[in-house]
Formats: C-alpha cells, structure tokens, sequence
C-alpha cells in the first residue's frame, strides 16, 4: 500500500514538472512530510487504587512533529493515544486557570504555558507540584491551600461602605494592586517554596501571603489593622525567608516575595 | 416481550409507536448503543467520604529537594543557613570551650598552636574560615536590603546574588593572604 502511494506520488510529480496544459490541483505542492522526532517523556504515576505500588517515573515516547508546542498538548497527546489511565488537571490551555500546574524538569509551572524543549536526546520529567500529597498521578491535593487562601478573608470588608453606588478609588490607589490580583492561585509560587515544604501546615505560603498584601494594600478595605493582626505570630508570614523560588518560578511572572516583604515592613513599623 | 427487554428496546419501541418514521431509527440505535457492557458500582454520596479517607492514609507525598532544579535563589539560601549554623557553633564551641578551661583556650595558646602549623594548613584553615564569615556577611546584607524594600525584583535577586558571590571569592582571597 505504502508503494503504491509513493508509486502514484511520484507520478503526479511528473505529471505537475512537464504537463503544460495541467489543472490547478496538479500544480498544488506536494506537503512535505515531516521528520520523526521522538523525544521521552517521563511521569510521576501513582495510583490510589494500588497503593502498595510506590510512586515511579513512567516513560513514554512520543514525535514531537505531531504533537503541539506545549507540555500540556504532549500530556493530552499520550493520554489520547497511548495510555487512557494518565491522569492531570487541565482545563483553560491558555494559562488563566491555574490547572495544569505541575514541575516540569525541575521547575514549578504550568504545563500549558511552558513549551516542550525539542532536543529529542534529552528527556522531560514531569512530576506533581512538589511536596504535596498526591491524589493521583499528577494530581496533587490543594485542600490545604485553599484552606490557607480562605483563612485570610480574601474579600473586601468595608465596615462604612459610601451611601450609593461604588466604592472609588484613586488611579494611584489602583495601580498598587497590579501584579498581585492577576494571581490564579495555581499553586506553582507556595510549592516551589523550601518554607512552604517544611511547615506548611502553619507557614501561610506565598501565594496566601500576597492575596493577604491584595486586601492590605486596598484603599478601599478598612480592615487592613485586622488583616496584620492576624499575621502578627512566629509562623503564618514570618516563615518567609526571602529565598525568591516563588518569584523565580512565577508563570504569570508576578513577584510573592516583594509582596511579603512589604508586609513584614508594614508589621516592622506599626 | 422477554427478548426485547433483554436487548433494551422496550423503551425505544414504545416511543417508535408514537414518533414520526424518520426519528424512529435514530432512537432506537441511540437506546441500543446507551446500553453498556461495563458494570458499575452503585453507592450512595456519603460513601465518598470514606473512600477518600482511605486513600488519605496511604498516600504518598510528592518528591521535592530531590527533583527541583538548583536555583540561585534557594541554593544561596540554604548556604546563608548552613554557613550561619557552622559561625554560629564556632562561636559558641569557642566561647563555651574558653569557659571550661581557660587554661588551654586562651588566646596566646591559640596563636602558638597555630603558629606551630604548616604553611599549607594555615593557609587552608584561614580559607575554611574566611569564606563562610565573607558569604555569610556580605548575603547579610542583601537580606537587610530586601527587609527595606530593596532589590525586590527577580532581576535586583539575581544581579545581587551574583555580586555578593563575587565579592565573597574577593574578600576570601584578601582574608586568606594577610599575614
């Protein structure tokens, strides 16, 4: 069959190089086929179902000239075709959800947003977020950090709020909220964060802290005394060593680490 | 009666008798094609609960330190640490050693011991020393700027980590070669 094809391909070829009087379709270009670039992949399984089986990097290989550009494309590509079991979070593919967020050669990030390295000699190992209990596969479990999120009252409280219409707002007063309210609370920044790892049961995490700084920083809440109180403690916000890793592996390139330490300047000059 | 209730058309049957000729077929494969081969187990929502306490028991944590790419960020820091511990113990080894017996701590014993020494381990000794108090210091200071709102960028992180490393092979080199 391949032959034939072939066979007839060629044909057509010199049909298009000497036919004169041949149709448009003849003069079409012939798409060029392209290489077979195979590239490894590795993955974190785990399964809950056979939890006597330990965790363990499976590989896949896939060609990457039939795959998309993105980490997220290839995952979706081998659960498609290879094996229907691998499980991950994805929903938006286009980096406002937050789902797909995972450590992808070392690095916190979401698989969507990051594009897959075509070095096909190279593997790429994708592993959960780090240091968090695993639901299943890829599939970490975030009840702890939504519950962190929760705790610091992520809404506006306004103890007098104007008799009618909207709560205003000076454009200076605005501007202090860009970089911290486009936070999707994907989880990368408080996962990739050593502090985090070690006490996150008390440590708040970065992406926490800087939605805490969100509603501090708003001249529109009034309860921002209250806000800092509760943070006043040994390990909610001072766990922050200013280490960075949450800064560095931001993908929505905000800045956690500049947030805490407004904070703790603020608690410093109360 | 039997065989049509075992193939799952009782339903579509019962519809075909009151919908037009040409939605008729379309029912029917659709009742047929919905009745699956896999069983599945039904339990109330209640049970979800326990299902997932059962697996928050055995399962796993994710692997961290191990997988996560060395960064200057958090390389720099746990040395900031274990460099801030190996002071910190020198310090109060030295200090508690002196309490002990004063006789064999005090600083003219110390200066002959080492001066007894081989060239090459004074000068090895005085490195081991100089290049954890010079990192240890110097990064000190970059804390302190970032505490005042310095330097907060990714970028202001990056250019002054670099510069404290630089700066700490320069002073390690000068503390190393006084005499």
């Amino acid at each position: 069959m391949q032959s034939l094809l072939t066979a007839g391909r060629s044909v057509h070829l010199a049909l298009g190089k000497r036919a004169f009087s041949s149709s448009a379709r003849r003069w079409q270009a012939v798409p060029q086929e392209k290489p077979v670039l195979m590239k490894e992949f590795k993955i974190y399984r785990w399964n809950p179902d056979q939890p006597e089986k330990k965790p363990e990097l499976q590989s896949y290989k896939i060609d990457l000239n039939q795959t998309g550009p993105m980490i997220l494309d290839a995952l979706i590509k081998i659960k498609n075709e290879i094996d229907p079991t691998l499980t991950f979070r994805r929903s938006c593919r286009e980096g406002i959800c937050g789902s797909c967020a995972m450590n992808i050669d070392g690095q916190n990030t979401l698989a969507c947003l990051c594009r897959i390295d075509r070095e096909g000699s190279k593997n790429t190992k994708i592993y959960p977020l780090p240091h968090m209990y695993v639901v299943k596969d890829l599939v970490p479990d975030m009840t702890l950090f939504y519950k962190q999120y929760k705790s610091i009252q992520p809404w506006l409280q306004n103890d007098n709020p104007p008799e009618k219409g909207e709560h205003l707002q000076s454009p200076e007063d605005r501007r202090k909220l860009d970089g911290m309210y486009e936070c999707i609370l994907c989880a990368c920044c408080s996962t990739s964060c050593p502090s985090y790892w070690w006490s996150q049961d008390e440590y708040l995490g970065p992406a926490t802290l800087m939605q805490a700084y969100r509603w501090i920083a708003d001249s529109r809440d009034t309860q921002g005394a209250e806000r800092k109180e509760r943070l006043q403690n040994e390990l909610s916000l001072y766990r922050c060593h200013t280490i960075f890793n949450c800064t560095r592996t931001c993908p929505k390139g905000l800045n956690p680490a500049a947030a805490i330490a407004k904070i703790k300047l603020e608690l410093a000059v109360d | 009666m039997m065989s049509t209730r075992a193939l799952g058309l009782g339903p579509a049957l019962r519809k075909a008798a009151f919908f037009p000729n040409a939605t008729r077929k379309q029912t029917m494969l659709r009742n047929i094609v919905a009745k699956r081969s896999i069983q599945i187990q039904s339990l109330p929502p209640s049970a979800g609960q326990e299902i997932l306490n059962k697996q928050r028991l055995v399962r796993p944590s994710t692997p961290h330190f191990t997988i996560y790419q060395p960064q200057l960020t958090w390389i720099a820091s746990i040395f900031n640490r274990v460099t801030g511990v190996g002071l910190s113990v020198l310090l109060y080894g030295f200090s508690i050693a002196y309490l002990v017996a004063p006789g064999t701590f005090d600083s003219a014993h110390v200066v002959e011991v080492v001066a007894g020494l081989p060239e090459g381990v004074k000068y090895a000794g005085k490195a081991i020393l100089a290049a954890p108090f010079a990192f240890h210091s110097l990064n000190g200071i970059r804390h302190l700027s970032w505490d005042s709102i310095k330097f907060l960028s990714l970028k202001g992180a990056y250019v002054s980590g670099y510069i404290v490393l630089g700066a700490t092979a320069i002073s390690t080199v000068a503390l190393t070669l006084i005499k």
